[in-house]
Parts: structure tokens; sequence; C-alpha cells
């Protein structure tokens, strides 16, 4: 319990300095291009949402504290202010309406990757030397040494312009209704397999080589020898007793592995126009939307923290030992 | 144990210690570098990095001129004339691809080193002082680790003015918490050691023992901490660069995949004028992700010596 609410404390800390960075930023900024974007929007915005504006920018004569009082209890009551490329939709509909589809490609992505990684991870550390082991680190090294965008471009190209196997980007055939008959979800998934397939590609490798490092150290534990001398099937040893006590640094590298997926499906979004919050804080970026840049991140930085969240409360049910100190 | 013989006999020599360099330390390095060299893995990268840095050195006598100029008609594919083929605008993708790494490379390692530096003095100074210093610097640490990097990359670059300055700044300020723990963890054990202990009792001043005592007998570890954040460096630079977010009319191997892909390379086909700066971005995070890998396993017993163990198990 003790554990948990700690790191209930972090996360509480971590949303408070994200919310303090995103505060200071635009007052920080120099050459005030908010109060230029004002100026721009004169003639659409009505006073009450220049004056949400003015709140969320730091461009009204308040002192700093009570601004950062506001500032607070807006994003805690949800109001994010307006987003000035899809004026006048709040940026927290304009979120709302995205977040589904990053959740569908990350997450996705994410479990193949964890699921596939740590299997061969644990093969090639049980076969020292093998073929497996020979042949994928310094493969899936090589593939994970591309960047994330530069994956997605090549496999767009390859598999949708080329080869012409699998749609050119977008999430779902451009005007067919969202529903859920099955012939919807198929297109979905036709849209998903290349996207979600380069971010498992390279993310592959370090899963895998982070299991297999910490297998090579359980496999040399003397239990394993004991569990041989016992007569216990090969697979029976190799899951039941090495891959389950070498799980543990895999289920805290998968809460930190997290902020990367979300780094990794932002990036794949915005080369697939995969209509998921990545491509619509590209979107923000290229027209200087600040409310929905900063939107997003507090969005994300959210969800990071509290997928952690849910990770420890995993760990405290898989490792008893943090359960007693 | 090469790493505690080291230490022990550093403390007699800084024990009458005159500022310059440690005895033993260059000695200790100049070891590794040997192991570095016998191994064909390590070489391998060494080789790709260093063709790399002389490219990137001798740009303007490799492709002389402005690589921004239109020299030829759009979107010509690889010929004789222009070896890597033209853009849609009649630049040469080579000499692009040539002065990018100008770019890509100097801020890779730039970052590189400062985030380097940070996470150095961060994390020793949290071993070594402990506890209400070291609880302080472990929030702050685990914090920035926390916050998704790219979100927090973009925000801080749409709001800071374009520029290399700009994507230095908020690459180490994203960058520097990774190694500040790994640094933490190993400067943490060492904190436990005799030698230190004894260097704390003789009166030495804590930035002498940091750096003096400490440092050295973390060699591998800085190293290898260097080169994922050079890795981490030149990766997301070329990311913030491939959003817009860096100064779009420089030439880096990041701004060259956003030209390509707004000028539609991706769907018409002119898969000659991304494949290089990508490719190369690739090349040189594996070269240095082939020499981290060595120095890993150089100084690691466990993960070295496949063959004795090999022969342990059957």
């Amino acid at each position: 319990m003790a554990f948990i609410l700690r790191r209930l404390g972090y996360y509480l800390i971590a949303f408070w300095a994200s919310l303090s960075i995103n505060f200071m930023l635009p007052r920080l900024m120099p050459g005030d291009p908010v109060g230029r974007l004002l100026g721009q929007m004169q003639g659409t915005l009505t006073d009450a949402q220049i004056e949400q504006f003015r709140h969320l920018f730091g461009l009204d004569d308040r002192p700093i504290w009570l601004q950062y009082i506001q500032y607070i209890q807006d994003v805690f009551t949800g109001r994010l202010g307006i987003s000035t490329s899809q004026f006048p939709v709040p940026v927290v509909d304009v979120i709302g309406a995205q977040l589904g589809w990053t959740i569908l490609l990350g997450g996705t992505a994410l479990l193949i990757a964890v699921v596939l990684g740590n299997l061969l991870g644990i093969w090639a550390a049980w076969r020292r030397g093998g073929l497996l082991d020979r042949l994928f680190p310094p493969l899936l090294v090589f593939v994970g040494s591309f960047p994330y965008f530069f994956i997605a471009m090549i496999a767009l190209y390859l598999f949708a312009v080329k080869l012409k196997w699998f749609p050119i980007g977008q999430a779902f055939t451009l005007g067919t209704a969202p529903s859920f008959s099955g012939e919807f979800i198929g297109d979905v998934i036709r849209h998903l397999v290349v996207p979600a397939g380069t971010i498992v590609a390279v993310s592959l490798g370090g899963w895998m080589l982070g299991m297999r490092n910490t297998m090579i150290g359980t496999a040399a534990e003397d239990y394993i020898t004991m569990a041989r001398a016992k007569g216990l099937r090969e697979g029976r040893i190799m899951y039941r007793y090495a891959a389950r006590n070498a799980m543990l640094p895999s289920v805290t590298a998968f809460g930190m592995s997290i902020g990367f997926v979300v780094g990794g499906a932002l990036l794949t979004e915005v080369v697939f126009a995969y209509p998921g919050i990545g491509f619509q804080l590209l979107r923000a970026v290229q027209s200087l939307d600040y409310p929905l840049m900063q939107g997003i991140f507090l969005t994300l930085t959210a969800a990071v923290l509290v997928a952690n969240f849910l990770i420890d409360i995993l760990y405290v049910r898989l490792d008893p030992r943090v359960r007693v100190r | 144990m090469s790493v505690q013989n080291s230490g022990s006999s550093m403390l007699t020599t800084t024990a009458t210690s005159q500022p310059g360099a440690p005895v033993n330390a260059p000695r200790h390095r100049n070891r590794l570098a040997l192991r570095l060299l016998r191994d064909r893995r390590a070489l391998t990268g060494l080789v790709i990095l260093v063709i790399f840095v002389v490219v990137a050195l001798a740009a303007p006598l490799i492709s002389p001129g402005n690589p921004r100029s239109s020299v030829a008609a759009g979107s010509e594919s690889p010929s004789f004339a222009h070896l890597l083929g033209t853009t849609s605008k009649g630049e040469d993708v080579l000499a692009l691809l040539i002065w990018g790494s100008r770019s890509s490379l100097g801020i890779g390692f730039t970052v590189g080193a400062l985030a380097t530096l940070v996470g150095l003095l961060i994390g020793l100074t949290s071993a070594y002082f402990g506890r209400a210093i070291d609880d302080f610097l472990s929030v702050v640490t685990n914090i920035f680790l926390l916050i998704p990097g790219l979100p927090l990359l973009i925000i801080l670059a749409a709001f800071l003015p374009p520029g290399p300055g700009t994507i230095v700044v908020v690459l180490v300020i994203t960058g520097w918490a990774g190694s500040a723990r790994v640094v933490r963890a190993q400067a943490l054990s060492l904190r436990g050691k005799d030698y230190i202990d004894a260097a704390v009792v003789t009166g030495e001043r804590p930035l002498t023992i940091m750096l003096r005592e400490m440092l050295p007998n973390m060699a591998s570890i800085v190293m290898s901490t260097f080169l994922a954040c050079v890795i981490f460096g030149i990766g997301a630079q070329a990311g913030l660069e491939f959003l817009g977010l860096g100064d779009v009319s420089a030439v880096s191997w990041g701004t060259n995949l956003f030209w390509a892909t707004n000028e539609g390379s991706l769907i018409r086909g002119t898969w000659w004028t991304f494949v290089p700066s990508g490719a190369a971005i690739a090349l040189i995070a594996f070269s240095l992700a082939l020499i981290n890998y060595a120095v890993d396993e150089v100084t690691n017993p466990r993960l070295a010596g496949r063959a004795k163990r090999k022969d342990r198990r059957r």
C-alpha cells in the first residue's frame, strides 16, 4: 500500500510539473504570437472566447499566482480553450474525437510487440548461440536504429504505393460511415496492418534483447539446475521456472515504454495520415494552434501516467517483495 | 575485478594528488579501447562512424556549392551525373545528403555530450550525497522519464524560436534523465565501496571524490550512455525536423525527409529522395549501437564469454 501511495505521489507531481510547463511556456515565450493570433481572429471570436484565451495564455493583468490557480481550475474542469485551427470546436472535443484511433493503433502495436518480443527473447536466451540468438539481435538492432517515421515511410511506399497490398493512409476508406459491421471492422483492420506493423518492427528489438539478457541471468540460477535434476520437461522449466521470474523487468519496461509508443504512434500517424492525436498534433503545430497543442500534450501525459499507475498496481500483485517493504 | 583494482590503487595515487589526470585512469580506458578494437562489431561501427565524420568535415571539398541550388530538371532518377537523383525542385540528393550530415552529426554529438554531462552531474551528486538530495533529484529525474518525450519535445520546440540552438536545448531537456538514472545506479554501488569512505575520511572535497574517484571507474557506463544519447539526439532531431519544427531552410537529414514528404515523394514513387537520408540516420545509429553493444559485452563478463558458458551448460 505504501508503495502504491508513493508511486501515486510521483504521478501527481509529474502531472503537476507538466501542467506548470504548459502554464509557463506561453508566458515565457518571446514575441507574443498569441497576441498576434488573437489580433487575426478579432472578428470571429465572441467576447467570452477572447476572455478564455486571455486566461489560458496570461494576457490579462492579474497577478501570476491568481492566473496559475485559475489555469489549474480550468484544466480540471475540462476547459482547455478553443482550437484555433478547427474554430470554433473546443479543444476537448477535438481530442475526444481522435483519441480512440491513437489508442487502437498504439495499443495493438504495443501488445503485439510485447508478446512477440518477450517470446523471442525467451527462446533466444534458452538456445544460447542458436540461430535465433545469432540472427535476430543484430537484425532487430539494425531495424531499431531506423527512426520510427522512416520505417513508416518505407513501409507505406513498399506495401501501399508499390505493391498496393494495403490502402494508402487513413484509418478507414473515406466515405464509409463508421459502424460495428463486419465489413467496416475488416476495413479498419486492413488500414491498421501497416502502421501497427512498423511500430512493432521498430520496438521488437528492445523487448527481445531485454528479455534475453534477464533470461540469461535467470537460466544460470540454482533452481533451474534443480528443476533439471528433477527431470522436468524442458518447456516447463523454460516458461514456468525461468521466464516467469525473468518477466518482472519486462513489466517495469512496459510502463516506461508506453511513453515511447505514444511518440512512435504520433510519428507513424503523421506518415500514414492516420486520424489520431498525432496527426492532429501536426496540424496544430503547422497552424500554430497553441491551445490544441497544449491540450494534446496534457492528454497524452495524463494517459501515460494513468497507464503507469495501472502497471504499478499489477506489479504489486506480481512481486510479493514490494508488498512487504 | 579490474574496476575494483584500479579504484583501490587510485586511492594511493590521489592521496598525494596534484592537479592533472589520475595516473591509472587513462590506462584503464586504453585497455577498454584496445579490447574494443579487437571486437569485430565495434570495429565495423567505428569504421562507419569515421567515414561519416570525414564526409561531414570535408563537405565543401566533396560537394562544392550550395546544395539548395537547382542543378537539373526535377525528380530525375539516379544517373551518372546525379548519383542519387534529384528532388522535385532539381536539387542534387547526394549534395543534400553530404551537407545534411554536418547538421545532423553536429547536433547529435552536441546533444549527446551535453545530455551525458547533465546526467553525470545529477547522477553523481544524487548518489554521493544521498538522503534528501538524492530523494529530490530522483523525483525530478523520474518525472522527466515519466512525461512522454515526443509530445514534450513538440510543445517546447513549438513555443521556442526555431533554430539549431533551440533544438539542442530542447533535446537536452528531454534526454538527460535516462543517463542520470543509469549513472546514479552505478555510482550508488561505488559509493558503498571502502575506498570512497577512505577518501571521505582523508578529507577530500566532494567534487574531487566524484570526479577523481568515482567517475574513472564508470568509464564504460559513461561511454555507453553517451552513445545512447547521441543516437537519441540524431533520431529526435530528425523527428522534430520531419514534423517541420526545425529550421526548414537549413540542410539536414531531418529537413531532407520533411521536404521529401511535403513534395509528395512517397505517393509519386520518387524513392531516391527520402531513402538516402533515412538510411544515413539508421547507419549512424546502427554503428553507434554496435559500438555500444560491444562496450557492454567487453565490460560485462556475464554477457561475453559465450563459448565458455555454452560448455558449462552441456
